[in-house]
């Protein structure tokens, strides 16, 4: 057709609809486009910066930039490789992500997109922040350590748990995620392991109890195919709870 | 007279041999000499420091398993299973037949890796070259160039031990497939073939290992039974009939007549027969029988405390040897530090029949992999570790946080036995002589014997005594604090 809406993404034409992002169209395209605080079912978010392309000269998060005719969108160039390294590197010092001793390793999206950026040491120096493990609640737990305030939980909970059992609190560095309970502890919510808000963290921070290490290492979800072909972990998330089960 | 502390250490010429070498971790040894060059005092020193005990408090804990293993890279295993085995009670869970029979394969490739790593890289040079070689031979490169065969069959039955991790854990190091009430995977048809493939070998060449050190011991009895030689007691996991047992069973400890302390003692009841003291020289705790008390109340594990304390191997070809071994001393306890060695490798013989035994037995690619009950709050695991009897203790909350955990390490245990055989060589060969490589490369051969893992074994936290010393330019002691182990000063 001669009136498809197209973009171009690193030379490949892309087309779009009206009203997507450019994440949006790139996503539907097949093009992986890297990313950490976007999940299509969301409001887009904008704020790990990590889907950072170049349009027409400019720095921008392609999971809030609106797709528009013949933009010229760069994403796989050597110069936001590095911004995206840069980026992760500052995710990985500011929290305490310990991939070898983490449940987590395999099936995290913040590893899995470390990798695919290419960013194999933190550069920074660690923050080493102290952070506790809230694991009051029966099903799940929160461990504060890997929290890199996505705000995914937040928005699910929010938006479509309808129970504001997640928000943010403080500012700048001091940042961080916080329970709306008087406690300050996610037992004291209505928080359920059914609840949306339970499926959606992209790294270690939200995890059901007693899991650990039941999936073999080797089986899970991004050592059999790479991020930019299976997806988000909350895309995969129903296979993540079949592959609770020990394998023989 | 003991050597443990000189009374005018201030006056004395110090030599220390820092760091010690072919072992893991970081350690060094001190010697105080006076004017006649007579040794008055010789300490082994742990100078790192861990702290597990401390920061695995507030973690989840079917964590344990993968977390503890992380305390080494040549044993992790040890402390992967010795977790596990805590979090099984914590679980509540007596774990099926094809989890522990996965997780003794696991064991027993491990032990087996670790023994050839051992003897074959980091001993064998002093035995096959003498303690007083050439410091750029006495190494396994020379052993690789003088006896080629040998260093070979070193090097492949580790890798042997190291496949049936990677099959049984996921990785040759620092797998996960032990976790809370069983295991995550057991083996399937084709890494069954893969590891039957060569097992007929590596029987051979533990045989031929058994032989090599026997054949070593031969040359010169005298000195193999005499250097560095205590008398001890002898603390080790035994089954419940007695026989060896590297995985599970009953704690038995044994004087140096070969009677025993306590025999049979469940591991869930320890703190009731083991107790901990602590000095200020060392990062390491000094653990002792409770019974017999902190001064002569301590004890040797690992393969020679093993041997000696079981009353059969239940595999032919190493109970064979056990039967000789037991023979060199008229089957009195065999005390001589230099037989660990024979012991480890009778030892290593045993994991290659056992895995044998093992690799036959179709349990081992069954399905029912985890058990679990209700949530416990006190877990305790222990298991034979290639290096001695290691326990894991852990108190967690009712959120399933770690709240409090005690880890005893095998080479926690040999601390008291290895600085006697020090201050044994000290009296033996260096009083009276200065001091050179040579004859300090003894004190090291004494040491390794008992491959030891220094830095695995440090881990208490706010309890050691520290002493500060702030000296002159004349080296004279200008002023002094004392931290003591309850945390005051003086």
């Amino acid at each position: 057709m001669t009136d498809q809406q197209t973009f171009s993404l690193d030379g490949k034409s892309i087309a779009f609809e009206d009203g997507d992002t450019i994440m949006d169209a790139a996503l539907r395209s097949g093009e992986y486009i890297p990313h950490l605080c976007h999940n299509p079912e969301f409001k887009p978010h904008g704020s790990c910066r990590v889907c950072i392309v170049n349009v027409n000269g400019r720095h921008v998060s392609s999971c809030t930039f609106p797709a528009s005719q013949d933009l010229k969108v760069e994403s796989n160039t050597a110069e936001i490789k590095q911004k995206r390294q840069s980026l992760l590197q500052m995710l990985f010092v500011e929290g305490n992500h310990v991939c070898p001793g983490c449940e987590k390793s395999g099936a995290c999206q913040l590893q899995a997109v470390a990798y695919y950026c290419d960013m194999l040491s933190p550069h920074f120096t660690h923050f080493f922040p102290r952070r506790e493990v809230d694991a009051s609640h029966h099903d799940f737990l929160i461990d504060y350590n890997r929290c890199i305030v996505c705000e995914l939980c937040v928005r699910a909970s929010n938006d479509v748990d309808g129970k504001q059992v997640f928000s943010i609190q403080q500012r700048g560095i001091q940042r961080h995620l916080a329970v709306n309970s008087d406690s300050g502890r996610l037992g004291d919510t209505s928080f359920s392991k059914t609840d949306k808000a339970a499926h959606v963290c992209p790294v270690g921070a939200i995890l059901p109890k007693d899991i650990g290490y039941n999936q073999p290492i080797g089986h899970r979800l991004y050592d059999r195919q790479p991020i930019s072909q299976v997806g988000d972990v909350a895309a995969n998330d129903k296979t993540l709870q079949e592959e609770d089960t020990p394998h023989g | 007279m003991s050597l443990e502390t000189a009374n005018h250490p201030e006056k004395l010429k110090r030599i220390a041999i820092e760091p010690l070498t072919r072992v893991e971790g970081h350690g060094k040894v001190t010697l105080l000499q006076d004017e006649n060059n007579q040794i008055q005092q010789a300490r082994l020193h742990i100078a790192e420091f861990r702290g597990f005990e401390k920061f695995i408090q507030g973690r989840p804990y079917w964590e344990l398993p993968v977390l503890v293993q992380r305390l080494c890279g040549i044993c992790p295993v040890s402390h992967h299973l010795a977790a596990a085995k805590a979090t099984d009670i914590l679980v509540n869970a007596t774990i099926s037949s094809t989890a522990e029979k996965i997780r003794r394969l696991m064991h027993y490739g491990q032990t087996l890796q670790s023994h050839a790593l051992h003897f074959f890289h980091l001993c064998s040079p002093d035995l096959l070259f003498g303690y007083d070689d050439e410091v750029r031979h006495r190494n396994i490169v020379g052993v690789i160039e003088d006896h080629p065969e040998i260093a070979k069959q070193g090097v492949m039955l580790r890798k042997y031990g190291q496949e049936v991790i990677r099959l049984t854990s996921g990785k040759r190091v620092h797998g996960t497939g032990a976790i809370p009430g069983g295991v995550n995977k057991s083996l399937n048809r084709e890494e069954v073939n893969f590891l039957q493939k060569d097992i007929g070998q590596i029987v051979q060449w533990a045989r031929d290992a058994v032989e090599l050190i026997k054949g070593i011991i031969d040359q010169q009895p005298e000195y193999h039974k005499s250097f560095a030689t205590i008398e001890s007691n002898m603390l080790s996991l035994v089954d419940a009939g007695g026989g060896l047992d590297i995985y599970d069973g009953n704690l038995r400890a044994m004087d140096a007549d070969g009677q025993a302390i306590f025999d049979q003692v469940s591991v869930l009841d320890y703190e009731q027969y083991i107790g901990e003291g602590i000095k200020n020289w060392s990062y390491m705790k000094f653990p002792f029988i409770k019974s017999i008390g902190p001064e002569n109340g301590w004890y040797r594990v690992g393969p020679l405390a093993r041997v000696n304390n079981c009353d059969f191997i239940e595999t032919p070809l190493a109970e064979a040897e056990r039967v000789k071994f037991k023979a060199f001393n008229q089957d009195k306890p065999v005390h001589a530090v230099l037989a660990y060695h024979w012991a480890r490798l009778i030892e290593l013989l045993y994991c290659t029949e056992a895995i044998q035994v093992l690799l036959d037995d179709p349990e081992i690619s069954g399905n029912d992999l985890v058990n679990k009950g209700e949530l416990q709050t006190k877990g305790i695991g222990v298991i034979e570790a290639p290096r001695g009897t290691l326990f894991h203790h852990y108190e967690i909350n009712e959120d399933g946080l770690v709240e409090k955990a005690n880890l005893i390490v095998s080479t926690t245990n040999n601390n008291q036995a290895m600085n006697e055989s020090i201050r044994q060589v000290a009296v033996q060969y260096l009083d009276g002589n200065e001091l050179t490589e040579p004859l300090l490369n003894q004190v090291e051969v004494a040491i390794r014997a008992y491959d030891p893992c220094l830095s695995c074994a440090t881990h208490a936290m706010g309890k050691m005594p520290l002493e500060l010393e702030l000296l002159n330019a004349s080296g004279e002691t200008v002023n002094r604090l004392f931290k003591h182990s309850d945390g005051h000063f003086s």
